[in-house]
């Protein structure tokens, strides 16, 4: 910017900033101000004409106005008269006024883009900054799309100075970034990314910013880029801090240009080419080289330059994952960080070894430094550090050294701060199962997280527990007398009961045979922390005491006159209350074997992704758990042990599906309050009576549709197609899903739910054939005495390419189920 | 009850700050500033509720006055005290400056501790005040030192206000009626709301414990009067009788002589105090009449001609009239022409301001501006505020007329008669607008 002269500094604008500064109060300021706006408006309307510096001097009076929060509504005019001044000062005060007030009135829009544009091809360059200035500034559509075609031919053209070419670079990045679509690419691209080899340092370096964003959206545009980078980025890199004078900031060469390369670099994959490839591999190793040099200054901003570099290269390094010597020399200065006294240093490190870690040729290296980070975890001061570290920990975890890690953790969780606790439990449950050798162990790290953090346990981890002591027959006893011995705690939290209710109620017979924990023992244990739970816990609980009756036949009469009693079977809550009157019944009326079919042991859990894992990632939010991570985790657990993506519950339906239909299966569910099994046998014909009469509608109305029934095999009697529907009907006596019909062009599947008084019935229509299915329509009829119990009837229709599903959900009124 | 009092400067700068309760923490000073005094918006609401506590403020030319309390106090109390206040502090040392409060600040806070005490109000009565607060600026030498013995006794008797032994060697009396009439007016002249609310100041020189009685021309009074006294007089008087809405008293009023007599006497205190507050809505006379005439001519001109004309006695003499005439906001250039007095337009209030000494009753002026507009980018239209005005008139705009004040001392031997009585009207403008 050309030195104002004395002459130019504005002694009015100065006495009326002063006179501002002293007003003493509001109101002396708002008249001071109006009356300087009086005086501006009578100069403004004045008959003689106004010379360009007193112009200058109002616009700028004006500008300060309504910097201090006052609306301007006149002076535009003016200042888009200043931008056809000749002199430096004037213009660009007026491009100030345009791009701070700058607003859409058609008239002056016209003006001022005439002006740019008249600046833009004037031959100053001062002037054609100014006017970049002022379009980056404005940034609009309408600045877009006057000038989006204009700015790329003065960035390439051959004769534009060096200053004017770095404010087009970013003044076009601008517009890119507010109007894509408008920036057209063109041939002016290919000559964009040759400006990286231009001899003006500063051009390099805006014209990568743009070409940075530009190739994130077109990579192939911009492949060539990546030699061009790799060749720049090594010149600068081999040169010696007084190369590029002006460029060198605390004797690091050219440090924000080095970081965009290397940022420009990763976004694209290692350069084929060996001959690039050397020179770039050959450049990461000298900057790390550089990073154990001595400091060649005690200033900060050299090292914080100096580690930019560092730190944009080993995200480079970890971007290709392919030069394992890199990868571990990287890892080993992240790890000199470690220790470093700079928080952010050691943020940082912890931070990019967390992504070195999912890498298989580092993995061994940050292994290494285990006991830094375990230090860390348990000394660092800051919250957001600790976090770093224990996600390090997370990512860093293996068979080998799971479990000092996780016990790690496990103390750690007891200082922790609530932020991430949940966040910690959750991998604490995830690394205990991945890495589990030993179940005794696993159990045991559960039963003790529970203990520590038992408010920050999820469903999902206490769900998982059990769903892997029932897969696992080695370790249900010692899951047993763990939870027994756990339960004796005077105050242990609920999770802890509901873990103990469930599994002594299924393997409480394992550690009968002690007398320290007889079944009389166990239930009173249980029983005593009936009363401090919540409804949930209550019902489980229950559930528990039937499966007692069952196992132990000595304890029938005691839990009978528990269930027997008015806080039990005229409990205010609907669940517990019938929850207590059916088993009371089912235990005085069933005999034995029906007891033992009706309560047999849990069948193993399908194998299935882990819950934990898919709440984690859900926490963290994409991208936060890596992919590798997440292969890993399905490697892992297809040697271990799959779980149901709910609870156990619902997890148990589906598992009686495959194996014998047990009418146990969903006896000691929580939430599902339609335990099909116990269901009086008018209910299951009721039910069975609204499938056959919703089934065949169906499949009759997709046979009338013309144009299907030309080209599709004669289509059966719906006679027979109702006597073969009976036979899979029947199987939804102890089913709440499955399908309910099938041929070759149609299948129907159901899917109800029953919730206390209501349920809920979808029917799912699946086309098999490979043409549409037109003008399809289904209806329900109902018999009479139902029919007023629907509420409603919810059709939508959802059109899957060839395969149109139909959903139908009918409510159902209270007294026909009983649930 | 008030847990604290502070005062501050125009920058915000605490000048007194006095903490009453326990629940009012030294944090509460700069809430109050950085909320109101240093607040982006201009704060209009006189109580402000932050952080569970209330900050009552009232501005006196750059000086803040702000009682803090966490309580749910009655509003008008605290207001009725902070007005006090600021009377007591006038009466001490004038003006309310930044100067002033701190040239005075020991005994500001030893008046603050006389007036209230834990936040509780205590006798303000200028002059009971003076007698025992006397810090630099009170002629204290007429207190004579059995006069300060006497202090303890009297603001805990029953009348609180004036002390024994008053012996004055010429008994005066002095009574102004003082109006301030508020006025909003249709451009076509139709008064859309007016109301006058006076006051009755006096100032009183009278020995001995006097027993006074005042009589005005209000209908309750005079109806009251009517049925006791002849029928004939009422309706005589009746003729001039004014409505007066609502009234306040001062304290040496006896109300429950009020409340069945409809007779208001007292023992005045001595010296200058407010005897009572009233307001009217009904029968207003309006001293003057503005009639507005603004025309646009095109987007860059206004013609605007005001004319005003007075509407009392033209024995009368109407002064200090100033008529304000708003100018839009892209005014560039203004001239007038006036027949009467003085006109200048002022671009720091954005109004033309016209100002008159004297006018007679019956007469009327006038004014005309041509005022030259620069076209703006703005659509909005001019809101044309309306045309306000300021004026001083030697009667009273209600009708309020005093019939009578008595004087009876029983004790010392003089009678009414030779008490020399002064009795003066003045009524003035307060929001006084016209639109245009």
């Amino acid at each position: 910017m050309p030195a104002v002269s004395k002459g130019d500094g504005m002694r009015g604008l100065a006495v009326f900033i002063s006179d501002i500064r002293n007003c003493k109060s509001k109101e002396a300021e708002i008249k001071r101000i109006n009356k300087e706006l009086a005086n501006i408006r009578s100069k403004f309307k004045g008959d003689k004409a106004l010379d360009g510096y007193s112009k200058k001097k109002y616009v700028c009076k004006l500008l300060f106005i309504f910097l201090l929060g006052h609306d301007i509504d006149f002076g535009h005019m003016e200042a888009v008269n200043l931008l056809s001044s000749n002199k430096y000062t004037e213009k660009q005060i007026g491009y100030l006024f345009i791009s701070v007030l700058v607003n859409s009135n058609s008239e002056l829009i016209r003006l001022i883009n005439n002006a740019i544009k008249n600046d833009l091809s004037s031959r100053n360059p001062t002037f054609m900054c100014l006017a970049l200035h002022c379009i980056a500034n404005v940034g609009s559509r309408e600045m877009a799309e006057a000038f989006a075609s204009e700015i790329p031919r003065i960035l390439v053209a051959g004769d534009t100075m060096d200053s004017v070419k770095q404010s087009a670079a970013l003044c076009l990045l601008r517009l890119y970034k507010t109007s894509p679509d408008l920036v057209l690419m063109g041939e002016w691209t290919s000559r964009v990314v040759h400006l990286l080899n231009d001899q003006h340092m500063g051009v390099v370096t805006a014209a990568i910013s743009l070409i940075t964003c530009l190739s994130q959206k077109n990579p192939d545009e911009f492949k060539t880029c990546v030699s061009l980078a790799v060749s720049r980025l090594s010149r600068i890199v081999s040169s010696a801090s007084t190369d590029l004078q002006d460029y060198t900031y605390y004797f690091v060469p050219a440090p924000w240009l080095s970081c965009k390369l290397l940022r420009l670099l990763q976004c694209y994959p290692p350069p084929e080419d060996g001959a690039v490839k050397g020179r770039l591999v050959e450049c990461l190793e000298t900057i790390l080289n550089k990073a154990q040099e001595p400091p060649k200054s005690k200033k900060v901003q050299h090292s914080n330059a100096k580690n930019a570099i560092l730190f944009e290269a080993i995200s480079l390094i970890i971007h290709y994952d392919s030069e394992p010597n890199l990868l571990v020399r990287a890892c080993n200065q992240l790890g000199q960080f470690l220790q470093h006294r700079e928080t952010n240093l050691r943020y940082l490190a912890l931070e990019s070894m967390c992504t070195l870690a999912s890498s298989e040729f580092s993995h061994e290296a940050v292994k290494t430094h285990i006991e830094t980070v375990i230090n860390a975890l348990k000394t660092e001061r800051d919250v957001s550090v600790r976090q770093r570290a224990a996600d390090l920990l997370y990512a860093m975890c293996d068979r080998s050294n799971a479990k000092q890690i996780v016990a790690e953790m496990l103390s750690y969780l007891e200082t922790a701060d609530y932020s991430i606790r949940e966040e910690m439990v959750l991998k604490v449950a995830i690394l205990a199962e991945k890495y589990a050798v030993d179940y005794s162990w696993y159990v045991d790290t559960i039963l003790n997280l529970i203990r520590i953090a038992g408010d920050y346990v999820s469903e999902e981890v206490w769900y998982r527990v059990i769903q892997i002591v029932i897969n696992r027959d080695d370790v249900q006893g010692y899951a047993a007398k763990t939870v027994f011995e756990a339960l004796q705690a005077p105050a242990c939290h609920e999770n802890m009961v509901k873990v103990g209710g469930y599994i002594l109620g299924e393997f409480g017979n394992l550690i009968a045979g002690d007398p320290r924990s007889s079944p009389l023992v166990q239930f009173n244990l249980l029983h005593s922390k009936f009363h401090l739970c919540s409804v949930p816990t209550r019902a489980l609980l229950l559930s528990a005491y039937i499966k007692f009756i069952n196992l132990f036949p000595e304890t029938k009469a005691t839990i009978q006159e528990v269930l027997r009693c008015d806080s039990q079977i005229r409990n205010s809550d609907v669940e517990l209350q019938q929850r207590a009157v059916e088993y009371l019944k089912l235990s005085s009326i069933a005999s034995t074997d029906v007891l033992a079919t009706v309560l047999e042991e849990m069948p193993p859990f399908p194998e299935r992704e882990s819950s934990i894992l898919a709440k984690l990632k859900k926490k963290k939010g994409p991208g936060a758990v890596s992919v590798t991570e997440l292969d890993d985790s399905k490697r892992e657990g297809g040697e271990l042990n799959g779980g149901g993506d709910r609870g156990p519950d619902t997890a148990a339906m589906s598992a009686s599906n495959a194996s014998t239909p047990s009418p146990s299966a969903d006896l000691l569910g929580i939430r599902s309050a339609a335990p099909v099994g116990a269901a009086p046998p008018s209910a299951g014909s009721l039910l069975v009576d609204v499938f056959s009469e919703a089934g065949p509608a169906a499949p009759s109305a997709a046979v009338n549709d013309d144009g299907f029934l030309s080209s599709a095999p004669p289509s059966e009697d719906p006679a027979t197609l109702l006597s073969e529907a009976d036979e899979l009907l029947n199987k939804f006596v102890c089913k709440n899903n499955g399908v309910l019909f099938e041929n070759q062009l149609l299948q129907i599947g159901i899917k109800s739910e029953y919730r206390q008084n209501l349920g809920r019935m979808y029917l799912f229509y699946g086309n098999k054939t490979s043409v549409q299915f037109a003008s399809f329509t289904t209806t329900v009829s109902c018999p009479g005495e139902l029919q007023s119990h629907i509420l409603s009837v919810h059709k939508c229709l959802e059109t899957d390419l060839q395969l149109p599903s139909r959903r139908l959900a009918s409510d159902l009124g209270g007294s026909i189920l009983i649930c | 009850m008030i847990g604290g009092l502070f005062i501050y400067n125009h920058k915000g700068e605490v000048l007194i700050s006095r903490v009453y309760r326990d629940d009012i923490g030294r944090n509460a000073v700069d809430a109050f500033r950085v909320n109101v005094i240093h607040a982006r918006q201009q704060v209009r609401s006189p109580v402000t509720n932050i952080a569970r506590t209330s900050f009552f403020h009232v501005k006196r030319s750059n000086i803040w006055l702000a009682a803090v309390t966490k309580q749910n106090v009655n509003a008008t109390m605290v207001f009725e005290f902070l007005y006090k206040m600021c009377d007591v502090m006038a009466a001490y040392f004038g003006k309310i400056s930044e100067e002033n409060v701190k040239n005075n600040f020991v005994l500001i806070y030893e008046l603050l501790d006389e007036i209230l005490d834990f936040g509780y109000p205590q006798n303000s009565e200028t002059g009971a005040l003076k007698t025992f607060i006397t810090q630099q600026g009170i002629k204290s030498q007429h207190h004579t030192k059995e006069e300060q013995t006497q202090i303890t006794s009297q603001v805990t008797g029953q009348i609180g206000w004036r002390r024994e032994g008053i012996k004055y060697r010429r008994n005066e009396l002095f009574l102004d009626v003082l109006e301030s009439v508020n006025l909003l007016m249709s451009p076509q002249g139709q008064v859309l709301s007016a109301h006058v609310s006076g006051r009755v100041a006096m100032k009183s020189y009278l020995s001995g414990m006097p027993e006074c009685k005042f009589g005005m021309n209000d209908k309750i009074v005079i109806d009251k009067q009517g049925k006791t006294g002849s029928s004939e007089d009422a309706a005589k008087s009746g003729k001039q009788s004014i409505a007066i809405d609502d009234c306040t008293f001062h304290q040496c009023v006896r109300l429950s002589k009020f409340d069945a007599e409809r007779s208001i006497s007292f023992i005045p205190p001595d010296g200058d105090y407010e005897l009572m507050r009233y307001r009217t809505t009904k029968d207003i006379i309006l001293p003057f009449r503005v009639i507005p005439l603004v025309r646009e001519v095109g987007r860059t001109k206004l013609e605007v001609k005001v004319v005003i004309k007075s509407n009392f006695k033209s024995s009368l003499l109407a002064q200090k009239i100033e008529v304000r005439i708003p100018t839009p906001l892209n005014t560039s250039g203004v001239q007038v022409i006036c027949m009467k007095g003085k006109a200048k337009y002022k671009a720091s209030e954005n109004a033309i301001v016209w100002k008159v000494k004297r006018m007679a009753g019956m007469k009327e002026s006038q004014i005309s501006a041509e005022i030259e507009l620069l076209p703006t980018n703005d659509k909005k239209k001019w809101a044309r505020p309306p045309i306000s005005m300021n004026f001083e008139v030697p009667f009273a705009p209600s009708g309020l007329k005093v019939r009578y004040l008595k004087v009876f001392e029983p004790k010392l031997n003089y009678s009414d008669h030779d008490v020399i009585k002064w009795v003066r009207y003045i009524g003035r403008s307060g929001i006084y607008e016209t639109r245009c």
